[in-house]
């Protein structure tokens, strides 16, 4: 018995902005599936007083100077988009047409 | 029709550059033509950029002429970049169609500061899609071949980068260590590969796949070789938060030193839990003679129990894929790369976002992408990703009760040679295995290397012994790498890279 549905690996799918297949959801079903038995043994060893590890290093936020530079060009920054229109990304419609 | 000069190491070909006996574009010819001859067997390269590699090392050659001293001792010498790092204005595709075509805007500091040592850049090396797999047969852009045998893979992610050197496309490349990354296609290809550590060598501009485990680091057919470009793109960078603020360890001095052959005084431990079932027969036999062979260079061998590294593939199969979930989301359709659907007036943002990511990823990202979404889930986070993240704590309590009796760990860098092309494509966990000996180093942030041990006595395949040290004594790594690898070709008659086959078509 699957402790991951295809159902599951639907509602995965639309949380993570995946338009999956039906073959892909079959096939992911079974390989998430073998994939979470494997690694569950994780909850095997970590008892609770173990403190957990996010980062290998202390991470601290950086300041810079508060000082005006250059920084990319309107040009360069919409170099790479899908589409322009009046030097802005041009982006499908966000609001659902009853909104 | 091959030049000769596509056989040198890197230090050679910077000398005799900077002795004037041969010139930075010369040397650069000699490999662009050599990429013109066998990358079509190989496919280590997705883009080849011959006017930008011709006009540095026009510079190169201009300055010296004028009898300046070289900006750095690489100065002049080429280079392959695994297409994870981002060059201005030449193509950067991560090894998938969601990128293509991408052009950035700017350098990564890791490709700044090689365009500042003078390294010529000949192009962008081929890589599992985001970096995520073990075999380079993940690229949207086709499989990269082993020169050992192009039936088989070059490891990966980084096998591009690994393969341009096996098949003397380049002399040096840059690699990026997620879970081994660097040294697994190091290790299948007869190359020497290093993840220095963890915030050694800057993450900016290298697009993110795992940010607490990603590094980059250099790959060569030396441990000079790679000692030398460690140097390069090594210390810290404020455009990078966890880049650590010190001196980068001096590993081309503990290479020299290392390469005088005297390892009397070091301390090496020998990870038990890394041998046994699922391990090669002549992967461990080559990893016994290496051991052999650190003991006969006078070095103090014993073994060590690091007991929870067992559980690290699990703790790193939830840990980078949750990392890469949120990572892989500035993937939205919406201010670079791939857009589909979004000429049709009926589709929203969203739907054209999840059409466009079902378009732009391949199997292994979106397997990836779901894994990580449901360790993060609301009810699923403890179990799975909170579990995980304390297993890192014990391993990385394994690693410092380990160094202090020890100086380095050795293992074999892979539990097998590189197997064929699509053997295990259709078993996800099958795949992972192939990193279970490098993960640890990545989930503790220490550095480590794979230097090659020798060849498998059943299949004739390359395997590499990896050496790990803690955290800023990358120096250390290098110095019994350098030894041993001077050791290892005095006792085989010459460098395992000699044996190569010749891949010219």
């Amino acid at each position: 018995m699957p402790s991951i549905s295809r159902d599951e690996v639907a509602h995965l799918a639309r949380l993570a902005r995946l338009s999956v297949t039906d073959d892909e959801l079959d096939m992911f079903a079974g390989q998430l599936d073998v994939i979470l038995r494997s690694v569950a043994q994780v909850g095997e060893v970590a008892a609770d007083d173990i403190p957990p590890t996010s980062h290998a290093v202390p991470v601290t936020n950086v300041f810079r100077d508060d000082v005006i530079r250059p920084g990319l060009t309107r040009q360069e920054a919409l170099g790479g988009a899908p589409a322009v229109e009046e030097n802005r990304f041009r982006v499908p419609r966000i609001l659902g047409e009853e909104q | 029709m091959n030049s000769p000069l596509i056989r040198h190491t890197a230090a050679e070909l910077a000398a005799r550059i900077h002795a004037r006996e041969v010139t930075s574009v010369e040397v650069t010819q000699a490999h662009l033509d050599r990429i013109q001859a066998v990358d079509g067997r190989i496919n280590a390269f997705l883009h080849v950029d011959t006017e930008g590699a011709l006009a540095a090392a026009r510079r190169v050659d201009a300055d010296l002429d004028a009898g300046k001293a070289p900006v750095s001792p690489l100065a002049g010498v080429p280079l392959a970049l695994k297409d994870v790092l981002t060059t201005k204005g030449i193509p950067t595709t991560c090894g998938s169609k969601m990128l293509e075509g991408w052009r950035p805007p700017y350098d990564a500091t890791v490709t700044a500061r090689l365009h500042a040592a003078g390294v010529i850049v000949l192009g962008k090396t081929n890589m599992d899609e985001f970096a995520m797999g073990s075999s380079t047969e993940n690229s949207a852009y086709g499989v990269t071949r082993n020169p050992w045998d192009t039936d088989r893979i070059p490891g990966g992610s980084g096998g591009g980068s690994s393969a341009s050197l096996a098949a003397f496309e380049a002399p040096l490349a840059i690699g990026t260590d997620t879970g081994g990354s660097i040294r697994q296609p190091g290790s299948v290809t007869g190359t020497v590969g290093v993840k220095p550590t963890y915030g050694g060598v800057s993450r900016h501009g290298l697009v993110a796949f795992s940010s607490s485990l990603d590094q980059a680091g250099p790959c060569a057919r030396t441990v000079l070789d790679a000692a030398l470009l460690h140097e390069v793109i090594g210390g810290h960078d404020p455009m990078d938060s966890t880049s650590i603020d010190a001196p980068v360890p001096p590993v081309v001095a503990a290479a020299r030193q290392g390469a005088a052959g005297d390892l009397r005084g070091v301390r090496v431990g020998v990870v038990r839990e890394f041998s046994g079932d699922g391990y090669q027969p002549g992967v461990l036999r080559s990893f016994e003679a290496a051991v052999k062979q650190l003991t006969a260079l006078g070095a103090d061998v014993v073994e060590v129990s690091c007991p929870h590294f067992d559980y690290a593939l699990g703790a790193y199969y939830l840990i980078a894929p949750s990392e890469c979930s949120s990572n892989l989301a500035r993937f939205d359709a919406m201010r670079y790369g791939l857009r589909v659907g979004g000429d049709d007036p009926k589709l929203g943002a969203e739907e054209v976002m999840s059409l466009t990511r079902e378009a732009g990823f391949g199997p292994e990202v979106k397997r990836r992408i779901m894994l990580g979404t449901y360790a993060l889930s609301s009810g699923y986070y403890d179990a799975y990703y909170g579990q995980a993240q304390k297993v890192r704590t014990l391993i990385s309590r394994d690693f410092a009760a380990a160094f202090d009796t020890v100086d380095v760990l050795v293992s074999p860098t892979t539990p097998t040679t590189a197997f064929r092309i699509g053997e295990r494509a259709d078993d996800p966990m099958a795949m992972y295995l192939a990193d279970l000996c490098t993960i640890p180093a990545n989930l503790a942030g220490n550095a480590a290397m794979s230097v090659p041990s020798g060849l498998s006595d059943e299949d004739g395949l390359p395997v590499g012994l990896q050496i790990m040290a803690p955290a800023m004594a990358d120096d250390r790594m290098y110095r019994v790498a350098a030894a041993y690898e001077v050791a290892r070709n005095a006792a085989a008659d010459g460098a395992l890279i000699d044996r190569v086959p010749d891949v010219a078509v």
